[in-house]
């Protein structure tokens, strides 16, 4: 493989799990704002115990996709940075509040509900806006004035394609969140949670899937080089299709625990519907390829100094490296002990 | 007003903003690190609760200070691709480890904050430690970053490319270590500083309780000795800064003094204001010699002025001000420590008069200015480069319009966050007073 190769591949990795991670993260958000009246349930404190210590480790994916991206490709800087400049500013000020917001209604009781409403909202919204970047490195939303690359912003927002993308990414974001929390609460055994999370997982799904296709069919008609393709890895589309059958099935399987009376593996669930996402998320990035900005940038052109992406590849290998065991230990705390998945009283 | 000067504006609002969270982001670990270890030495809860509460208060202001920081790193691209292209080729690995520190920070600060009551007291203090260690490092490697604008190292620029890359050069330029201890210390007497601030006002209440008394009082000798230490190195190395000064970048030192003539014996002017008609320091104290002395040790180095500068590569003159009020405040918070170690050393009481706790309320705002009047004076000082003689703030800037508008609306934003803040604390800590923290309520930790 290629340094190009790799440092393209890494990029894509930490893309993935932002948008995982960050689904799961931001969708929480909301189901917490929705089940706020639904006291008996404990929906919303099961998304607060969730979401509490887990969105700073979030945030820090986020910058890390950011950061890659201009130290292995700073060539792609000046193009990226200048046609980005306004949805990433909106999409910044948005996870301000919104991160804000979180920490403080964990301190302000009386401003609680206003404050979930906030971070809920703000939840859905950057999703929507966050999506936005894939559809403008197509390049078709792209012009040059004076030499200088625009984003014709505007045109964008009136293009139905970008709606595709919206609803593309609000119903990933509710999917994956739903079915994590679902998850979450069948370890935490809690029924009633359980049983609202799984029949929203049920709904999102194949509205999910519906909303894939669309978006496929929006590349088809706004980026004919991508669809081309995108069509050549229909293999691999093909598996993530079957993978979303296995993983939503897994929705109705008979549960393995024997107190709760509702169906379900929701573990498998969740497994089987990131492997989806994997494999597309790998047909899309593996088409889109050499391309970072269509047809400005490409994975050559805005390479870094390849004496730098050496130091960098290793740096990154140890961080990791180091940092595994600190995250086996907060898996350990938050994901698997029983002593704070059951103590459900609500935040502080 | 121009585009230029527009991206200028705002992203020094964005870092004026973050740093007063980064910098508390920094100091109030080491605070809170020291109260649980004098906890575990004394087994006086009352060190406990001082952890406790200055933690809530902490995750408040992290809750600011990670989103903000997020802006910070995302709008050096947008607003500076330029720059930010020769970054990535060259000095990216300080950017790629500050990851990790912020990984490191967040996870054991969810886990110190979160699980504090499933931890053994052993596993509390290494989760704090972490975080204590996450954050300086964190600054440690931005702070990386601005000393390589100042201090360029590991490569060249020919005909507008960057060639003979070496990033480890580049990571260790000359300017890093000085440049990174000083951040770390400052920083780290700013927490304590602050948090002197906080217990002096409410030592100056007038209805306490002996409880109250006793928590506050040790909460203000922890930071004042913690604070003056801190202040005393801060300084020690803020002379080391200025020797670099005077051997990187002799013409921010020359601005920051005001001095237009290069000459041995160059004296140093306290206060007053640089007029570069007359090219004198008007209304300033002119101590003969002093500046040489400060510059090499010795009172016959020539220190270079001004006028052996192009006009144009001038830094503004106005940071004379900005480095004389950054100085004084560290030697008046020196004293300020000193102060209160004297008298309680030679009345052996154990409360301090009215007068002097108004000081050390002043004492937390004072170090925050301090701070900002210190990276004012050092990104400013530096123009109008952004890379010290290989590139100008100008050329690598962003061409995007529009920037106006972005500006209205992330300051609104800071502004709006920061009032919020506020509130949330106050209301925090006027529904959780501190006698509620006492008693059977408190974390078992033994
Ligand atoms: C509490 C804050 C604080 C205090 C009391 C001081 N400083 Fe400072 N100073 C900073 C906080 C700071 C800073 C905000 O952290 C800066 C900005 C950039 C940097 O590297 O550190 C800084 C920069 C800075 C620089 C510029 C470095 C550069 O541009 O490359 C010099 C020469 C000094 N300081 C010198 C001093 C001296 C002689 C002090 C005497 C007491 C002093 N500082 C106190
Ligand atoms: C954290 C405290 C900081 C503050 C308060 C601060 C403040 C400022 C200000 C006011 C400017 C505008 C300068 C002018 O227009 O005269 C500026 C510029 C700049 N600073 Fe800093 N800065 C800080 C830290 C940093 C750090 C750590 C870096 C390095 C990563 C950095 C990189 C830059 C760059 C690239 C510019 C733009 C180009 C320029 O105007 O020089 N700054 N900063
Ligand atoms: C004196 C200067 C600075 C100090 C002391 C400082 C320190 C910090 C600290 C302690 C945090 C919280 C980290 C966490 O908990 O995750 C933070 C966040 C952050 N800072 Fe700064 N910072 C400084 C300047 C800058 C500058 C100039 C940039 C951008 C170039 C920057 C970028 C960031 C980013 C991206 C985050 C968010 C990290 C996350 O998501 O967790 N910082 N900073």
């Amino acid at each position: 493989m290629s340094d190009t190769i790799i440092a393209i591949s890494m990029i894509w990795m930490f893309v993935f799990v932002y948008s995982i991670a960050g689904s799961i993260d931001f969708g929480a958000g909301y189901w917490s704002m929705k089940y706020i009246k639904h006291k008996r349930s404990k929906a919303t404190n099961i998304a607060n115990r969730y979401l509490s210590p887990s969105w700073e480790i979030t945030n820090v994916f986020i910058v890390m996709v950011v950061v890659g991206l201009f130290n292995f490709f700073p060539g792609a800087t000046y193009t990226l940075g200048t046609v980005l400049l306004l949805p990433a500013s909106l999409i910044l000020l948005l996870i301000t509040i919104r991160s804000a917001f979180l920490v403080f209604s964990h301190s302000a009781a009386k401003y609680k509900n206003t404050l979930i409403m906030v971070s809920g909202i703000s939840g859905l919204l950057v999703p929507a806006l966050l999506i936005l970047v894939l559809p403008i490195t197509h390049g078709n939303f792209i012009e040059i004035v004076d030499g200088v690359e625009r984003l014709k912003f505007a045109r964008l927002l009136v293009s139905w394609s970008a709606y595709a993308f919206i609803a593309f990414a609000v119903s990933s974001t509710l999917f994956l969140s739903s079915l994590l929390l679902a998850d979450y609460s069948h370890v935490s055994g809690q029924p009633e949670a359980y049983k609202i999370y799984r029949r929203d997982a049920v709904i999102g799904g194949p509205l999910n899937l519906l909303f894939a296709f669309l978006l496929i069919l929006a590349i088809y008609r706004e980026a004919g080089w991508l669809y081309t393709n995108i069509i050549k890895n229909w293999g691999w589309l093909l598996l993530s299709v079957l993978f979303f059958l296995v993983g939503y099935s897994a929705l109705f399987w008979k549960s393995a625990n024997k107190d709760l009376s509702i169906d379900g593996r929701p573990r498998f669930a969740v497994i089987g519907i990131v492997i989806q996402y994997l494999f597309a998320s790998a047909a899309y990035g593996k088409a889109h390829l050499p391309y970072i900005v269509y047809p400005f940038v490409t994975i050559e052109s805005g390479f870094t100094h390849p004496d730098t992406f050496r130091a960098l590849f290793w740096s990154y290998m140890v961080s990791f490296a180091v940092l595994v065991p600190g995250f086996v230990y907060f898996w350990r705390i938050f994901m698997k002990d029983t002593r704070y998945l059951k103590q459900m009283g609500g935040g502080d | 007003m121009n585009d230029i000067l527009m991206a200028r504006v705002l992203f020094g609002t964005t870092m004026g903003f973050h740093v007063i969270f980064a910098t508390l982001g920094v100091g109030i670990p080491l605070m809170i690190l020291a109260a649980e270890l004098f906890f575990h030495k004394t087994k006086d809860q009352e060190y406990q609760i001082m952890a406790k509460r200055w933690t809530k208060a902490f995750a408040v202001l992290l809750g600011v200070g990670i989103p903000s920081g997020t802006i910070a790193g995302v709008q050096l691209s947008l607003l500076w691709p330029g720059f930010m292209e020769v970054v990535g080729k060259v000095i990216a690995l300080p950017f790629q480890i500050e990851i990790f520190a912020f990984f490191l920070e967040s996870l054991f600060m969810s886990i110190y904050v979160y699980a504090a009551d499933r931890l053994s007291p052993f596993m509390r203090i290494v989760s704090l430690s972490l975080v204590a260690v996450g954050a300086a490092a964190s600054a440690i490697l931005i702070t990386n970053v601005h000393a390589f604008e100042g201090t360029p190292a590991g490569f060249r620029m020919e005909s507008g490319k960057v060639v003979d890359v070496d990033p480890w050069a580049a990571f260790f330029n000359p300017g890093f270590l000085v440049t990174a201890e000083h951040v770390v210390y400052s920083a780290f007497m700013t927490g304590a500083f602050v948090i002197a601030s906080v217990s002096a006002v409410k030592l100056l209440k007038k209805k306490l309780t002996g409880q109250e008394q006793s928590l506050h009082r040790k909460a203000l000798a922890l930071s004042l000795v913690i604070g003056g230490i801190f202040s005393i190195m801060t300084a020690f190395n803020g002379h080391t800064s200025a020797q670099e000064l005077h051997k990187y970048q002799p013409e921010k030192l020359a601005a920051a003094e005001g001095l237009f003539k290069t000459q041995p014996n160059a004296p140093l002017t306290i206060g007053g204001y640089t007029d570069p008609v007359s090219q004198t320091v008007k209304y300033g104290i002119e101590i003969p010699g002093l500046l040489s002395f400060l510059a090499a040790n010795r009172f016959d180095e020539v220190v270079t002025g001004l006028n052996d500068f192009p006009k144009n590569e001038w830094p503004p003159l106005f940071i004379h001000t900005l480095f004389n009020s950054m100085v004084g405040i560290g030697i008046l918070l020196i004293v300020l420590s000193l102060i209160g170690f004297i008298w309680n050393f030679v009345t052996r009481k154990r409360s301090f008069p009215r007068w002097l706790l108004w000081m050390f309320v002043a004492s937390g705002p004072l170090s925050l200015l301090s701070i900002e009047f210190g990276w004012i004076f050092s990104c400013t000082g530096r123009q109008p480069w952004v890379i010290y003689r290989v590139m100008t703030t100008a050329e690598s800037a962003t061409k995007t319009g529009n920037i106006g508008m972005l500006f209205v609306l992330f300051a609104g934003a800071y502004l709006f966050l920061a009032i919020v803040t506020v509130l949330v604390l106050r209301y925090y800590f006027k529904r959780h007073p501190l006698h509620l923290e006492y008693g059977p309520d408190t974390i078992d930790l033994s």
